[in-house]
């Protein structure tokens, strides 16, 4: 498996929505690739036959009546917005304008 | 401190009594529920500048439910023998579930300040049990730590040591109840965060089975390992609390749908004679403090004096368990966080120059929100789930956790309980390890298997380490849905160790009042 660098750390951070200074990335990608080296062996454990687990106890087709139960009123689902407008949420533009 | 009560017990007696001791006296008129509130306000007041443990104090509220129980009692009839046995018993809970009416922070600057409109499901059933809650204790950010190092107000101290961390993610929690600060308190694990700050601080705490317990109302951190459970300094005081907060919940579509078993009944067993407790050879020896050893091999030898036969298991691949959990935890993480962007809840910080777009936005929110550790693992989890990577690194974490699930399987073939320490080596002190995260990650190698196979798990006090003076935490583990086990198991040794030590193991902690205000201090 490829070691991640400080460039693969700066793409993630793009992805994952947080911007990081030229230090942090750097500090970021020097203790990533200590864990990334560390947990390597998890792709050495297992034979193709074993199947994956992704739930520790499965329940199968986890179904309720289909009634309306308790829903919050606009202000109460507005009482932690940081920004609110009629009744809705503001969001700033979702694309540059500029 | 408050007036004495008819009984003449006085407030320092009284925040000494287990949680089951309190509810006997409260049922038998011996003290009110509002004294009894009253003197853990006052514990609090007088220490907590010390240990940190709250985030915020519900002394208001807490109060008021009290003084209802209490009127409810004088009343009787039908209402005051409706109440439940906890009634007028308070109760801290972590600061990472929702409560209406106060703040909740999960420990982060990205929520200060907000407020739930909602209660989790197991506060719901606090409040309908009546149990006045003193507020909400410190954790590390999200849960993602095992020191309360992490958290963005300033870490909580351990109440044996003030310059010795007191666990995590849930040491405010532990340390609360450590410190006489509260009789109980609500934890979550997701991979030791319950049973790993218990061990160090000398408390008890359990994670139930995966589903026992509804996770409504947890800020979710890796919703396939986390679980809620009690924080407690005895294990029938954790049994009782279990009761009421698990049970089958409609909102959370991963819980159990069978009634839980009788878990009080199971604590009060009193016998462990036949039964077989296997200890898991991965999880001792090397790697382990000698004064961890020595606990752990003492209370090997008093089960085996109860009758109890002792063999032992291997559990091979739990070799790649801590990796695999830093691989799946991380993952499911980065995706339950990706909901803090600054639109509908919480902070929101504008970038300092250039375009105001969303996007920016959210970079700029999540930069000063996040602490360095939540970033660590949100970009740790976006690489193991991104393309080309998923099937090395999620693919096959998920693989592992077969197989540790495996090798449980067979254990429990072997055995009815398994045992090990709970943490490899006692508190260590403050900023030791912060800037190692990986040594950080090591203290929950005993505790993560658990996670993985979403069976249940109980620290204990198993006494104090030879080498340093510090608590030592002993850990039960038992198949999922077989949670009594822990409790029945976990009493006698409980009973046991105590007879030794001559009372509980709190007892021999340093006084924090004497050390603090000359106020908590009882007249002789």
């Amino acid at each position: 498996m490829a070691a991640i660098n400080r460039d693969d750390v700066a793409h993630l951070a793009r992805l994952a929505h947080i911007e990081m200074s030229a230090e942090e990335l750097d500090r970021m990608a020097g203790e990533l690739a200590v864990i990334v080296d560390s947990v390597k062996s998890v792709s050495e454990a297992a034979g193709d036959d074993v199947p994956a687990t992704s739930h520790p106890i499965p329940l199968t087709n986890v179904f309720r009546d289909d009634v309306v139960g308790h829903t919050f009123t606009a202000e109460q689902a507005l009482s932690g917005a940081p920004d609110s407008d009629e009744n809705r949420f503001k969001v700033p533009a979702i694309l540059d304008e500029a | 401190m408050t007036e004495q009560n008819p009984a003449g017990i006085s407030a320092e007696t009284l925040i000494r009594l287990s949680a089951a001791q309190l509810a006997d006296k409260l049922a038998a008129g011996e003290v009110t529920a509002v004294e009894a509130t009253q003197a853990y306000l006052d514990r609090i007041a007088a220490v907590d500048g010390q240990v940190n443990a709250f985030l915020h104090v519900n002394a208001e509220e807490a109060l008021a439910v009290a003084a209802e129980v209490d009127a409810i009692r004088a009343a009787g009839g039908a209402e005051a023998e409706a109440l439940h046995y906890l009634a007028g018993v308070p109760i801290a809970v972590k600061d990472l579930i929702v409560t209406i009416g106060q703040p909740t922070t999960a420990g982060s600057k990205i929520l200060e300040g907000w407020h739930s409109p909602y209660d989790a499901t197991v506060v719901e059933r606090l409040r309908a049990a009546k149990m006045p809650i003193l507020g909400k204790t410190n954790l590390d950010e999200f849960a993602m730590g095992s020191s309360t190092e992490h958290s963005a107000y300033g870490p909580t101290r351990n109440p044996w040591d003030l310059d010795r961390i007191p666990g995590g993610s849930g040491g405010g929690s532990a340390a609360a109840v450590a410190a006489f600060e509260a009789p109980l308190a609500l934890g979550t694990d997701t991979g030791g965060s319950i049973r790993q700050p218990g061990a160090v601080t000398g408390t008890v705490g359990v994670k139930p089975t995966y589903g026992s317990v509804s996770r409504y109302g947890a800020i979710a951190m890796a919703s396939s390992l986390d679980q809620i459970g009690p924080v407690t300094r005895t294990v029938l005081d954790s049994a009782l609390l279990h009761q009421v907060i698990g049970g089958h919940d409609p909102r959370d579509s991963t819980s159990l749908p069978e009634p839980l078993a009788d878990l009080v009944a199971a604590a009060k067993t009193g016998n462990v004679e036949g039964l077989r407790i296997g200890i898991i050879k991965e999880l001792h020896g090397e790697g382990y403090q000698a004064g961890v050893e020595n606990r752990f091999n003492d209370a090997l030898e008093l089960l085996k004096e109860a009758g109890a036969e002792i063999v032992e298991v291997s559990c091979p691949n739990f070799q790649y368990a801590l990796g695999a959990y830093y691989l799946i935890m991380p993952s499911e993480a980065s995706s339950n966080l990706a909901k803090f962007d600054g639109v509908r809840y919480g902070l929101r910080v504008l970038p300092e120059e250039g375009p105001m777009t969303i996007e920016r936005v959210m970079g700029a929110t999540r930069a000063a929100g996040f602490g360095d550790e939540v970033k660590r693992r949100i970009i740790l989890g976006t690489y193991a789930l991104s393309a080309g990577y998923y099937d090395a690194y999620y693919g096959s974490a998920q693989k592992v956790r077969t197989l540790v699930q495996r090798d449980f399987d067979a254990a429990f073939t072997q055995a009815d309980v398994l045992i090990s320490p709970t943490a490899p080596t006692t508190a260590f002190p403050l900023g030791e390890k912060l800037d190692d995260p990986l040594a950080m990650y090591l203290n929950d190698v005993a505790t993560i298997p658990a996670n993985l196979a979403g069976v249940p798990g109980l620290s204990l006090p198993g006494g104090l380490a030879d080498e340093d003076g510090l608590p030592v935490g002993i850990q039960l583990l038992a198949p999922a849905r077989e949670d009594a086990r822990l409790y029945r198991v976990g009493a006698v040794l409980e009973s046991l160790l105590e007879a030794k030590w001559g009372g509980p193991l709190l007892a021999q902690a340093p006084d924090l009042a004497a050390a603090g205000t000359l106020e908590t201090q009882e007249a002789k």
